[in-house]
């Protein structure tokens, strides 16, 4: 019975010992994020900045990787307004920004379309950001949350604040049906995604079941075609049937990317 | 012993059974449907919630999303419960998994030399397993009832996602049960000639199943990490069953858990040798339970020295899935617990040594090489200092401010993978040493070209040290950060390249050495509490690294796709992982005493009892 005895106080004594040291290790609790209450009427840009200043930290993980570390540029030891428009004037630069709130939302909702040398994912020659979109799962910023960031970037440097003060909360989101598809990254993505090749011509595709798109951009301004895209029932065009659908799963980002798109289809009508 | 071409053929032969019955099992799997059988429990989960209206068939149905309220609360802690329960049933699967596994070499060992002695201690072992087989069992029907009782929509939906396939599971459950007690009771009546050929492959039916049904089961866990084959967005299921289990993350945890499932299935049974070494009463007892002792110990360092390489492989997965994931696990809140697992490993590390460094007494020729001994130890020491320097830990600019700075100016330096890399490496490489030692301890080389071969392991346990420390400081300290894992491609060949060449070299210059006696049992007793030492070390770093592994998927059941809004679903601070994981080894601490208790037993025979003193008196007036 002594032999057993003896190592079995030992053991014991060694799975506390193990045991001891997480006690003198820091304590901390990694809390899930929660979705902050936001009151729209009381916002200002400074309190929005530092909502922004707030998620970075926080639920949009930005210090995680953005940091002294060296796995992605630390955005506080530069100001980043100045280093959007340099990037957005390159000549290589492929992305659809034309400014510096333009770039950093496009930076933050499709990080591929433009990757810091050396920053890109290994073997992939800097054409992929290890970033994640952060509209997207896991992170999921919502369009005031990621203004707000934005706001914070902007303000850190002492650069006006361009972004828009949110007016009124997002509609929320609709649970996705059962095989609601990623978000798409390019417009002919999100041409396909949407199906929009099925009434229009557009692209390669000729369909006479709904206006053709080929010319879109010189019958209609931007906003025109955001609206129809967005509320499709508010200007039926003439002489074609009151079907097209609403598309409640689209992102912002595609119809952003659509908009933009469309407005430079100006080609001949067919 | 030399094979003839009969037998050989035959064990081919006889080798294609096991693997053709995977095949055909995985085959099943692949061809089954990802929802086919599992509409009964769908039609259950119907009403979950949210889950969208117009799927037309299970598989179509997304994630669920769920609300605090959907949880069933129990009023203890669910995460807590479920976590205790699932570790049991790790803990005792990775053995019931592993110890075939050597056991079977140990019997093919003992066929081929005619040395019974590998065979009666192959089967000991296997008693060892046989009663964890039944504690298996129970832990995982306690924690399929605890997973179904307090998260019923997470489980709904898993078997929405692998529907038929935890059919094939079942299947193989059976299979394994059967293999296994047909392997252990049939030990001696297939002992020798042909019929032991019928236990060999026995031996090797029951591997390959416990194999298969390890990856099955790993394909649920990395599914839950990194999920493949079904919609991001809404998680329904878009692929086939083949494609949701062969995740980023499947084969790097394959891997990994097999050969850590081996390195803690040999310190298990080493703890049952020391156990019953320091209770022999005969000489014969103390030498029989020294070797198998010796045997388990050697068989957890051979499977824990390769370790390391898989756990890299794992990491740089991870990395390559989400960036994100593997900076919380290595730079987050996570990292500190890595100050743990460096106290784990150089527990293991320097435990392994010490038994090695102690077992050289059992031969004369171990003074040769007992100066080398401070050294090594010197090394495995600054290796445990520099690894157990917490990990560089990412701040934000309001805690910087609130400590006065960042990471440590001069410690600092080493909180990065790469001086860490250093450090593990040059542990590993020199526990080898340790190896060779006691290999040569009884051996006088007598080859001419002894000096030769001496100079030349020499050189290349320089250069190979050289190579770990140059690749290390360069990749970490003058390159970009995305390459600092590049660093480990060298490391990790340094280290197998001493390995392997030490092993050809040492097997040439053995070749007509002189053996000196071995004297087995002749060990101090203190050299049995590194035998005990290993198991504890071992489970609790198997529980943390466990714990490390599936807390990355943070507020996420299933990673991206499915949320955790459980009151559960935060990180808890490092005192509550470490008291659950203290809990979960002491429990499996009680339940080895049984299962080695159980064994020994089996094993005790009553002394008949004395004549009654009546009829004694009868026997001498006759």
């Amino acid at each position: 019975m002594t032999a057993l005895a003896r190592p079995l106080a030992f053991s014991i004594v060694l799975i506390l010992a193990f045991a001891a040291v997480t006690y003198v290790l820091p304590q901390m609790r990694g809390e899930a994020p929660e979705d902050k209450e936001v009151n729209l009427g009381e916002l200002t840009v400074e309190s929005y900045a530092a909502l922004g200043q707030e998620l970075y930290d926080g639920k949009g993980t930005c210090a995680l990787c953005h940091n002294k570390l060296g796995r992605a540029p630390d955005l506080l030891t530069y100001d980043v307004v100045k280093t959007s428009l340099e990037r957005v004037a390159e000549a290589g630069y492929k992305g659809q920004a034309k400014d510096a709130e333009g770039y950093l939302r496009e930076s933050l909702v499709a990080p591929s379309a433009y990757v810091v040398r050396g920053f890109g994912k290994k073997g992939s020659d800097d054409t992929e950001s290890p970033m994640p979109a952060v509209d997207q799962p896991p992170i999921q910023l919502s369009e005031i949350e990621i203004g707000a960031v934005i706001a914070y970037l902007q303000k850190k440097d002492g650069n006006p604040v361009t972004v828009a003060l949110p007016k009124e909360a997002p509609a929320a989101r609709k649970p996705e049906a059962g095989a609601a598809p990623a978000s798409a990254q390019t417009a002919e993505a999100a041409l396909a995604k949407f199906g929009c090749a099925a009434c229009h011509s557009v692209l390669a595709t000729q369909s006479p079941v709904g206006p053709s798109l080929t010319d879109v951009g010189k019958r209609l301004s931007v906003e025109q075609i955001r609206t129809s895209i967005v509320d499709p029932k508010a200007v039926i065009a003439q002489g074609f049937p009151p079907i097209m659908p609403e598309f409640p799963h689209m992102t912002l980002t595609e119809l952003d990317l659509l908009v933009r798109f469309l407005a430079q289809q100006k080609g001949s009508v067919k | 012993m030399s094979l003839p071409s009969g037998d050989l053929r035959g064990w081919v032969l006889r080798g294609l059974v096991p693997v053709l019955l995977v095949a055909l099992l995985v085959a099943i799997g692949a061809g089954l449907p990802g929802a086919g059988a599992a509409e009964a429990l769908a039609a259950e989960q119907g009403a979950a919630t949210e889950a969208p209206a117009e799927a037309k068939t299970p598989a179509d149905a997304g994630a669920p999303k769920l609300k605090r309220a959907d949880y069933p609360r129990l009023g203890v802690s669910s995460r807590t419960v479920v976590w205790i329960i699932a570790q049991m049933h790790l803990f005792f699967g990775a053995l019931v998994l592993a110890v075939p596994i050597f056991v079977l070499v140990i019997e093919l060992i003992g066929f081929r030399t005619g040395d019974d002695r590998y065979d009666d201690m192959a089967h000991e072992f296997m008693k060892v397993s046989l009663t964890a087989y039944a504690i298996t069992a129970l832990f995982g029907g306690a924690l399929a009832l605890a997973l179904f009782l307090l998260y019923p929509q997470f489980m709904g939906y898993l078997m929405r996602v692998f529907g038929s396939q935890v059919l094939v599971y079942a299947v193989l459950f059976f299979l394994e049960s059967l293999f296994l007690y047909v392997y252990y009771y049939g030990w001696d009546a297939l002992r020798y000639g042909n019929r032991k050929w019928v236990h060999l492959t026995l031996g090797l039916m029951l591997n390959a199943v416990g194999t298969t049904l390890l990856v099955v089961a790993n394909s649920w866990t990395t599914f839950m990490m990194a999920p493949s084959g079904v919609d991001p967005a809404s998680g329904a299921v878009t692929g086939s069953i083949w494609e949701i289990m062969k995740g980023p993350l499947w084969n790097p945890l394959n891997l990994h858990r097999f050969l850590a499932n081996i390195a803690f299935g040999g310190a298990v049974v080493g703890a049952y040798a020391a156990f019953k070494f320091l209770a022999a009463r005969t000489a014969a007892e103390k030498a029989h339970y020294d070797w198998m002792g010796y045997t388990s110990n050697f068989t957890a360092i051979l499977a824990f020295l390769p370790l390391p390489f898989a756990g890299y492989w794992m990491m740089a997965e991870v990395y390559a899935y989400s960036q994100q994931m593997g900076i919380l696990a290595m730079g987050g809140i996570l990292a500190w617990l890595f100050v743990i697992q460096a106290v784990l490993i150089c527990t293991i590390l320097l435990a392994g040594n010490y038994y090695l460094w102690t077992g050289m007494s059992r031969t004369e020729g171990g003074e040769r090489y007992r100066w080398m001994v401070k050294y090594i130890a010197i090394i495995l020491v600054l290796g445990f200092l520099v690894w157990v320097t917490p990990h560089n830990v990412i701040y934000t600019g309001a805690e910087v401010a609130r400590l006065g700075g960042g990471n440590h100016p001069v410690l600092g330096p080493l909180g990065i993978m790469p001086a860490k890399n250093i450090a593990v490496f040059l542990m590993l490489i020199y526990t080898f040493l340790s190896f060779q030692l006691y290999r040569r301890a009884d051996k006088v080389i007598t080859v001419e070209w002894r000096d030769w071969g001496n100079a030349l392991l020499i050189a290349i346990y320089i250069v190979a040290s050289a190579n770990v420390i140059f690749a290390g400081v360069y990749y970490g300290y003058f390159t970009n950060t995305v390459y600092k894992v590049g660093s480990s491609v060298i490391q990790v060949m340094s280290t197998v390249v001493v390995i392997v060449s030490g092993v050809v070299i040492d097997t040439l210059m053995f070749k007509g050495a002189k053996t000196l006696p071995v004297y087995w049992g002749k060990v101090p007793e203190r050299s049995q509490y590194a035998l005990f030492a290993l198991p504890i070390a071992f489970t609790w770093l198997m529980a943390l690294m466990g714990y490390i592994r599936s807390s990355v998927r943070t507020h996420w059941h299933v990673y991206t796709v499915m949320k955790d809004n459980s009151p559960d679903n935060f990180i808890p601070p490092l005192a509550t992982v470490g008291n659950v994981v203290t809990g979960a080894t002491l429990l499996f601490l009680v339940f080895l005493l049984f299962i080695f208790w159980i064994a020994n037993l089996s094993g005790t025979r009553q002394v008949p009892p004395a004549p009654a003193p009546r009829a004694a008196r009868a026997e001498a007036a006759a």
